[in-house]
């Protein structure tokens, strides 16, 4: 039997990216009968499956995207079509159905009927003969007509008809609204997608996530949710420690998952205090995009600064107690690529890396129009696209966008692989590159922010053609 | 922090990275508190071949806590035939998760430069003659 999908119509891009990581997660193969970003109806098929109806269970008991989900009893492209296809896949099942409790109900993507015509095509199914009482609150079975109306169209273009055999994951919403939080900032993530991307991480008891930066602990939070032992760092230890009880450890009390935090230490990326053995099963971050203050790490670009500083009462500063250390600009670029190349150390075998970036950036030079060209067309895009970052030793899994009004921001899952299938050319070729890199951010000593970050730029240019 | 934390942990500073006396980092003169946590056999199951045994020794005799058995246990040894969790693995369980470092410092065997810990958060930042 097919299965059918009731996805939300909402990040739609994120929606097959986490069925599949769900199905990795708990080895549950299927294949995709059909799937469009233009309809919140799929169907898959199991493959190698006893017991198909569990495996539908299992696989979207914990997806944020998916609504629900029915085993197929029929599709078409008109009810003509639909019933006769109901005839063939499922006659010999009726008898099953025809004495227990149920209920019809409607889900038509934009489409609607008045309820007479409802009652009338819910006639024309009495060929199934199901003779049990109708109820409207729990019954036995829930049959569910679906109709797939292009936007306007009088007629819809698909219909389905389905049971309805589990539930998604989308109460945990509620649970982690971050209205309802404990400790949040203006930068938290909303529960929706970071419960997503917990999920892209493969989430789950015995496994153990690392955020990078963690902020206020938005990710670390939703993937001991899922059951994961969690830790994470953050340049602004005010951010882990919070205020007057509310900080991250309290939202972790807050949702009962205290056992689950390992801890979180004030700590720079490029500078980081954690082990490089293979021993992290997930790393999750959004990292920051310096809107504000523009991106920073340790150390000073003026060469004196960089020498150990001595008070005049002969103490070095940094042994003082409020000793804050210098912090010097870092170009986004270089921040993901080191985001890379510090999961590749540290992920086990099929670990995964699931990071958030803003898709564009500003164009490289907007000046560099020569002169006397025109003006390039308005329907040019208004921002470069940063190419999403490469590692020798990560595959892209996923790539999915979230859309803002002036911009948006992509999800990108990469998996750890085995180091027999990793290219040792590549792998070189990838070390020299980042040794030239680093030389040359060495000398980088008149750099701004500004420069180094094109969607810091971008922002305060208001994402507008230049 | 939980004390399973410190086994993840090494000194921030790149000219201590190739330095096998960066790691462990010793604690110092560490507030230890005790916080009661529901025992998970497949985290400690998972975590244990990630862990170096002789590290954790280190650690948690330097802690002043009870002595580890000479070598790490056999995660087969983790439950009774009734599938309870045997004493090996609540043993476990208390060091790894349920002991919490809330203050005190960390000090690096490579270089001594001490990592304060204040409210269980350690501070790794450097300062810029260090980085
Ligand atoms: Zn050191």
């Amino acid at each position: 039997m097919e299965y059918l999908i009731r996805f939300v119509q909402q990040h739609e891009t994120f929606r097959k990216p986490e069925v599949e990581a769900l199905a990795e997660l708990l080895k549950i193969k299927f294949r995709w009968v059909s799937y469009s970003d233009d309809t919140p109806f799929a169907i898959i098929d199991f493959e190698d499956t006893e017991n198909p109806t569990k495996a539908a269970r299992d696989l979207v008991s914990r997806s944020i995207l998916v609504s629900k989900m029915y085993e197929l009893w029929g599709r078409g492209t008109d009810f003509d079509s639909l019933h006769a296809d109901i005839r063939n896949r499922t006659e010999h099942i009726w008898p099953d159905y025809q004495a227990s409790t149920f209920r019809f109900e409607f889900d038509s993507y934009h489409g609607t009927h008045p309820n007479d015509e409802k009652w009338r095509l819910i006639e024309s199914f009495s060929y199934m003969k199901f003779t049990g009482r109708i109820v409207m609150s729990r019954p036995e079975n829930q049959f569910i007509v679906f109709e797939d109306y292009k936007l306007d169209a009088p007629k819809p273009h698909n219909v389905f008809f389905g049971r309805e055999v589990a539930e998604g994951g989308r109460k945990a919403m509620n649970k982690y609204n971050v209205k309802k939080r404990h400790y949040i900032a203006t930068t938290s993530m909303d529960a929706e997608l970071s419960l997503v991307t917990a999920n892209m991480a493969l989430s789950a008891p015995g496994t153990i996530a690392y955020d990078p930066f963690m902020g206020t602990g938005s990710f670390p939070v939703s993937c001991a949710h899922f059951g994961a032992a969690v830790f994470g760092s953050d340049l602004d230890g005010r951010s882990i420690r919070g205020k007057k009880g509310r900080n991250v450890a309290s939202n972790f009390k807050q949702y009962g998952t205290s056992d689950l935090y390992l801890g979180g230490v004030t700590a720079d990326l490029t500078n980081s205090p954690i082990c490089s053995g293979r021993f992290l099963d997930a790393i999750v971050c959004d990292p920051p995009y310096g809107v504000r203050e523009g991106l920073k790490v340790l150390g000073h670009v003026k060469e004196k600064l960089q020498q150990e500083v001595i008070l005049s009462n002969g103490v070095p500063a940094h042994l003082q107690s409020d000793y804050v250390p210098p912090k010097k600009p870092y170009s986004f670029v270089r921040m993901l690529d080191d985001i890379l190349d510090f999961s590749a150390i540290r992920l086990v075998d099929g670990g995964r890396l699931c990071m958030w970036m803003p898709v564009a950036g500003a164009k490289e030079d907007p000046e560099a129009t020569p002169e006397g060209l025109e003006e390039p067309a308005k329907e040019e895009p208004e921002a470069e696209e940063y190419a999403i970052p490469q590692h020798p030793a990560l595959a892209l899994v996923a790539e999915s966008k979230q859309h803002f009004n002036k911009w948006s921001r992509r999800l990108i899952t990469y998996r750890r692989l085995q180091d027999s299938e990793i290219s040792q050319e590549a792998l070189t070729a990838y070390g020299m590159q980042r040794l030239e890199l680093q030389a040359s951010n060495q000398t980088g000593e008149t750099t701004r922010a500004n420069d180094l970050n094109d969607f810091r730029k971008k922002y305060f240019e208001g994402f507008k053609n230049p | 922090m939980k004390l399973l934390t410190l086994n993840f942990l090494t000194c921030a500073r790149k000219t201590c990275k190739t330095n096998p006396a960066a790691f462990p980092l010793h604690p110092r003169e560490a507030e230890l508190e005790q916080i009661e946590a529901e025992i998970n056999p497949l985290l400690i199951q998972n975590l244990l071949p990630r862990i170096n045994w002789e590290v954790l020794k280190t650690i948690s005799q330097e802690l002043g806590l009870p002595s580890l058995p000479e070598s790490a246990p056999d995660s087969e040894d983790f439950m009774t035939e009734e599938g309870e969790p045997t004493q090996t693995l609540k043993d476990l369980h208390t060091l790894l998760m349920e002991m919490n470092v809330q203050n005190g410092k960390l000090v690096c065997g490579s270089c001594e430069h001490e990592y304060a810990i204040k409210e269980g958060i350690a501070n790794f930042l450097l300062p810029s003659h260090m980085v």
